[in-house]
């Protein structure tokens, strides 16, 4: 299998965890990869407003990149990027007279776009075309004993047209990470908003939400949780340490993005799930397990 | 709290405009609380999201202009998946942040930023609050 790939703009910054994670595991999992070219910033945010059209232009055009390429469809990591790429998708393939607006806009382009890519987050290829059986197969270091939460967050699941699973109790991470022989954690904070982009303007907001969210998957039982999203990530990874100080008694818990789970299960090497760059630092529980 | 209700506000090309921009039904809300109920920011916010729709009804421009919480909703889409009447809260708040953000009322000022966050927080949390927050 050949994949289409957009990096977005985190995984080549801070997330570099997630995508070197991620691509070691596809590689493991005989699929190859090659990086969109001269792709640019989805925008992040999907624009809410019914008239504001010049905002899908960014989305838009990674899917005239796409067809370039060419492949008729592209597959990302991020759940931000997943979001704002498949409802831009939505938005044009419903509306002609928008999408029409918006080939205008972007008359230089040699390629016109006509709704014609798909737009895939590597969860659903590693469910859909891969199969999670497969991979459980593969895990030749499944994560005995490990109790995993899989926290969803806001734009991997909602809105419901996104389509991945179900938004009110979405599995799917949590069925990925029992193939890779972990154990399950539920927790009833799973899809609850981290604060995303509140960290910039008001982190006290996120540190109290990753206080929550993170002590309910402490309590249930969990030792690590993983995330699809690189906001997500950053939240609730490095504002615990503002949680520390809002909570005394708050117990730190290392987050992971479940790419490096599984690359981790898949047995890459080190060098590529990059555990250095997690804040809070996974390693000794991950060592007291011998999965490192 | 005293609130004035009069057919000239609820007239008023405001709702017009909010509904334009959203896209939704604004009557079409018959005050169950469920957006709420679910909302994960209502720690945070002077108007509920309920209310932010009554008051939408209402043509309470100013109320609905000088709120915090449209600045809190962070567009998690909690309550838009859980409305028993399929309205889009989310894209209500949206609507009322951009009427502001047009007239250059920005929440945020990226060069204000204190130098910590702007070296330490990722792009794609730069990027998601300049769009949602500047104009
Ligand atoms: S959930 Fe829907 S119907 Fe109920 S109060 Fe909120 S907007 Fe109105
Ligand atoms: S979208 Fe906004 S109002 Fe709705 S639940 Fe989320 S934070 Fe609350």
């Amino acid at each position: 299998m050949k994949l289409i790939y957009y990096p977005g703009c985190t995984l080549k910054n801070q997330a570099k965890n997630f995508e070197e994670s991620g691509l070691c595991a596809l590689t493991k999992l005989g699929v190859e990869v090659q990086e969109l070219e001269r792709w640019n910033c989805c925008g992040t945010v999907f624009s809410l407003v019914t008239d504001d059209l010049i905002h899908h232009l960014a989305p838009i055009r990674v899917l005239i990149r796409t067809k370039e390429a060419p492949a008729d469809s592209v597959m990302t990591m991020c759940a931000m990027c997943f979001n704002t790429l498949k409802r831009a998708n939505e938005r044009v393939r419903a509306d002609q007279e928008a999408l029409s607006t918006l080939n205008d806009l972007m008359y230089e382009e040699e390629t016109k776009y006509q709704g014609d890519v798909e737009i895939y987050h590597l969860l659903e290829i590693l469910k859909d075309k891969i199969g999670f059986e497969t991979i459980k197969q593969k895990a030749t270091h499944p994560l005995q004993g490990l109790k995993v939460a899989s926290y969803y967050g806001c734009y991997l699941v909602r809105p419901r047209e996104i389509g991945i699973d179900d938004p009110e109790n979405p599995q799917i991470l949590d069925e990925l990470m029992a193939s890779l022989g972990a154990t399950v954690i539920d927790f009833p904070y799973k899809t609850e908003c981290c604060g995303a982009y509140k960290t910039v303007d008001n982190p006290e907001i996120v540190a109290e939400r990753t206080y929550q969210i993170l002590n309910s998957a402490r309590e249930l039982g969990a030792e690590v949780v993983v995330v699809s999203c690189p906001l997500c990530a950053f939240n609730l990874d490095t504002r615990q340490k503002e949680a520390l100080k809002l909570f005394p008694e708050f117990q730190t818990i290392p987050i992971l993005y479940f790419t490096q789970l599984l690359a981790l299960a898949l047995n890459c090497p080190e060098e590529k799930i990059r555990l250095d760059l997690n804040y809070i630092d996974p390693k000794p529980i991950l060592k007291s397990k011998a999965l490192i | 709290m005293r609130i004035n209700i009069s057919r000239k506000n609820i007239n008023d090309s405001f709702v017009a405009k909010i509904q334009e921009l959203s896209g939704q039904n604004l009557l079409a809300c018959y005050q169950c609380g469920k957006c709420s109920a679910g909302c994960p920011a209502v720690s945070d916010m002077d108007l509920l999201p309920n209310q932010i729709i009554r008051y939408a009804q209402l043509g309470l421009k100013e109320e609905l202009l000088n709120s915090k919480s449209i600045w809190v909703c962070a567009s998690c889409m909690t309550c838009n998946v859980r409305c028993p009447r399929g309205i889009k809260i989310a894209e209500v708040i949206e609507a009322i942040r951009q009427i502001l953000l047009r007239k250059r009322k920005d929440h945020i000022d990226p060069e204000r930023l204190p130098q910590d966050i702007r070296c330490q927080v990722p792009p794609i949390a730069l990027i998601s609050s300049f769009r949602k927050f500047t104009s």
